[in-house]
C-alpha cells in the first residue's frame, strides 16, 4: 500500500499543470470568478478579521468547509515532490498522532459529504474505506492504527488535502505549534518553529505585536469550540505560481524577484492569497490550522475592474514595513506602475466579490 | 560582571534572569565562562549554602572566549564536580544524570546562550517544562545559528552577517530563536542579488 497517484488522474476539471520550472499553472476564466480577493476596501492594515468558517456563496472559494478547486492534482504532485525532496517540511512530535487522526476524520468527513462525486467513505465500527478519484486512491484501514496507513495519520490526509496544516496543542494558557505540513508557505520553516508557541512562531511579523493583534487572536482562538470553525484571510505577493516559496529554497527562488519588467510583470507577479481556517479538534483538543493558498496573476485579476482597481490603490498605500515584510520592496513601485493603468480612478463598491 | 542584557527584541527571543537560590532534593548547576560568577553569586544569596552544596552536582566548561573559572567553581566544594572541554564533551554526562533526575530536582544554567540552549534542550527532553529552568546569561554573546537553508549549525558566530561553516552561503543572523534547535536562525542575505553581501560587522562579542 502507498500513496503512488494512479495515472489518469486529471479529467476534464483537474488541470495538468506545474507550479516549478515551466510553470504552466493557470486559472480558467470561471475559477478566476472564484479566486478569494481578499482586500474588502481600498486600503490594507492588520487585524484578527476572524469570521465564523460556514459554508458561504455558492460557485465560490467559500461554497464548502475544504475548497477542492481545478488545482488539486496538480497541488497534490507538487507537493509529493516538495517531500520527496526535503522530508522536513512534514514534521509531527510524537504526542500529536492522536490529533492527526482527528484532522483525519474531519477531512474525510467534509470531502466525502460535500463531493461525493470525487471521494467516499464508508465506516464499519473503525474498519473505513477511503476512496479518492482525482487521485485513484482506495484503502481500507483501521482508524486509530497507524500500522494500517503507509504514513502517520497526519501525513497520510494532508498528502490528499490541498493547504498547509499545522496542529497546535493547548497547554500553559497558549498554543503550541507541535505539528505541520508546509509546502506552499510564504516564506517560513516548518523545522525551525515547530515546538514554538503561539507568540514565538509569529515573532518576526512587524507591528502586529505592538497593536495587541496576537495577544487578542490568542484569546479568541482559546475559546475556539469543536462544530465552530473560524477563517480569516492573509497575502503577500509570488514572483511566477510558485506555491514552494520557503525560507529553505530561498536562494533558488529568491533571484527571480529581479526578474520583473513591465512587460512581463503581469504574467509572472502573482497575488498570493491565505485563505486560514481553524478548527478545534474533538478528541486531542487541539486546534488545527489550513493555510490554503490561491494563486492569481496580475493578468488574471485585472479581468475583475473592480481588483484591478482596488489592488492598484492596496499596494501603493501600504506602509513601507510591510511591504517588506512580505517581502516585495524592491518590486512595490514596479507593480504600482503597472496597476495604474487599471485605475481610472472611480469608486469601488465594499467587499471583496466582482461586481456582476 | 553581572547578567549579560538582552535588548528589547522579538519574542521568540530568549530573556534571562539572575539565579536564585531554590529548595530541591538536587540542584543541577551547568555553566560555561563568567557563567560560573552567576553560579557564584546564587550561592552568596543562599541562606542554607552548604546544605544547597551538599546536594549539588556541578558541569561546567570554559566560555568560547577562553574564560575558564573552573578552580573558582570546584573551590566551592560542591558535592560533584565536573570540568569538560568543551559543550559537546560535557552533553552525555548531563544526559545520564538526566536520565535518573527525580522530582525536586532544580536547573541552574549560566553563560553562553548556546550552552544555556543546549543545556535547555537536554532537560526539556525528559518532560520537565523549561519555564522552571533558571537561567543566566553572562559573557560572551557569540551565537549558535541554525542555517535554514542546509541545517546545519554553526557555533560562536560573532559577526553578521557571517558564512555559514556548513554550505557557504552568505547568512543574516536573526533574532528569532527555536528552543528546539537551541539556536537562531540564519537566513540567506543576497539570495535576490548573488554576491552583495554587506560588510561584515562583530555584533556579538
Amino acid at each position: 500500500m502507498s500513496l503512488d497517484f494512479k495515472p489518469g488522474a486529471f479529467n476534464d476539471f483537474f488541470r495538468d499543470e506545474t507550479f516549478r520550472e515551466d510553470f504552466t499553472y493557470r486559472n480558467s476564466p470561471q475559477n478566476i470568478r472564484r479566486f478569494p480577493f481578499p482586500f474588502d476596501r481600498d486600503d490594507y492594515m492588520y487585524s484578527v478579521n476572524m469570521e465564523p468558517h460556514v459554508p458561504g456563496r455558492k460557485g465560490t472559494a467559500f461554497e464548502h468547509i475544504l475548497d477542492v478547486d481545478e488545482h488539486y492534482v496538480s497541488e497534490m504532485i507538487d507537493r509529493a515532490k516538495v517531500l520527496a525532496d526535503d522530508p522536513l517540511r512534514c514534521q509531527s512530535l510524537p504526542h500529536m498522532t492522536l490529533a492527526g487522526w482527528d484532522l483525519l476524520e474531519l477531512i474525510m468527513e467534509a470531502k466525502a459529504r460535500d463531493y461525493p462525486e470525487w471521494f467516499s467513505l464508508e465506516r464499519n465500527g473503525n474498519r473505513w474505506r477511503w476512496v479518492n478519484r482525482p487521485l485513484g486512491i482506495d484503502h481500507s484501514f483501521t482508524f486509530l492504527d497507524e500500522s494500517t496507513l503507509p504514513y502517520g495519520p497526519f501525513e497520510y490526509i494532508t498528502r490528499q488535502t490541498q493547504g498547509d496544516f499545522s496542529l497546535q496543542d493547548e497547554r500553559d494558557g497558549t498554543l503550541w505549534m507541535d505539528a505541520g505540513m508546509v509546502t506552499s508557505q510564504a516564506d517560513w520553516s516548518l523545522d525551525f518553529d515547530v515546538g514554538m508557541n503561539f507568540h514565538e512562531w509569529h515573532a518576526p511579523v512587524p507591528l502586529a505585536h505592538e497593536k495587541g493583534v496576537f495577544d487578542r487572536a490568542l484569546k479568541f482562538l482559546l475559546k475556539l469550540q469543536h462544530g465552530a470553525p473560524v477563517r480569516r484571510f492573509n497575502w503577500t505577493m509570488t514572483v511566477n505560481p510558485l506555491l514552494d516559496t520557503a525560507p529553505e529554497t530561498y536562494p533558488k527562488w529568491g533571484p527571480t524577484k529581479t526578474s520583473l519588467t513591465q512587460e512581463n510583470l503581469g504574467r509572472k507577479q502573482h497575488l498570493r492569497v491565505e485563505l486560514q481556517s481553524l478548527y478545534r479538534l474533538p478528541r486531542s483538543n487541539a486546534i488545527a490550522f489550513d493555510i490554503r493558498c490561491y494563486l492569481a496573476s496580475f493578468d488574471e485579476i485585472v479581468t475583475v475592474p473592480k481588483w484591478g482597481r482596488r489592488l492598484h490603490r492596496v499596494i501603493r498605500d501600504l506602509p513601507e514595513e510591510l511591504a517588506t515584510y512580505k517581502g516585495f520592496i524592491r518590486n512595490r513601485d514596479a507593480m504600482v506602475s503597472w496597476l495604474a493603468k487599471y485605475d481610472d480612478g472611480a469608486p469601488t463598491s465594499p467587499g471583496w466579490w466582482p461586481d456582476e | 560582571m553581572t547578567l549579560t542584557p538582552v535588548a528589547p527584541t522579538i519574542r521568540s527571543r530568549p530573556v534571562y534572569a539572575a539565579l536564585e537560590p531554590w529548595p530541591g532534593r538536587l540542584h543541577l548547576i551547568i555553566a560555561d565562562g563568567e557563567g560560573a560568577d552567576a553560579v557564584i553569586g546564587m550561592l552568596v544569596k543562599a541562606n542554607n549554602r552548604s546544605e544547597i552544596l551538599s546536594a549539588t552536582h556541578v558541569m561546567y566548561t570554559p566560555g568560547p572566549n577562553g574564560t575558564d573559572l573552573s578552580s573558582k567553581l570546584e573551590a566551592l566544594g560542591a558535592a560533584q564536580f565536573f570540568r569538560a572541554p568543551t559543550i559537546p564533551a560535557l552533553l552525555p554526562r548531563l544526559q545520564r544524570v538526566l536520565s535518573d533526575a527525580h522530582m525536586g530536582t532544580q536547573f541552574y544554567l549560566a553563560g553562553t546562550e548556546g550552552l544555556i540552549g543546549q543545556a535547555e534542550r537536554e532537560i526539556m527532553a525528559t518532560g520537565f517544562p523549561f519555564a522552571a529552568i533558571q537561567k543566566e546569561h553572562r559573557g560572551s554573546t557569540v551565537r549558535r545559528v541554525q542555517c535554514v537553508h542546509c541545517k546545519g549549525i554553526t557555533e560562536n558566530v560573532s559577526t553578521n552577517p557571517f558564512k555559514c561553516s556548513h554550505c557557504g552561503l552568505n547568512l543574516f543572523v536573526r533574532d528569532h530563536y527555536s528552543r528546539r534547535q537551541a539556536a537562531f536562525q540564519g537566513v540567506n542575505i543576497d539570495a535576490e542579488d548573488p554576491g552583495e553581501v554587506p560588510e561584515s560587522v562583530v555584533r556579538f562579542k
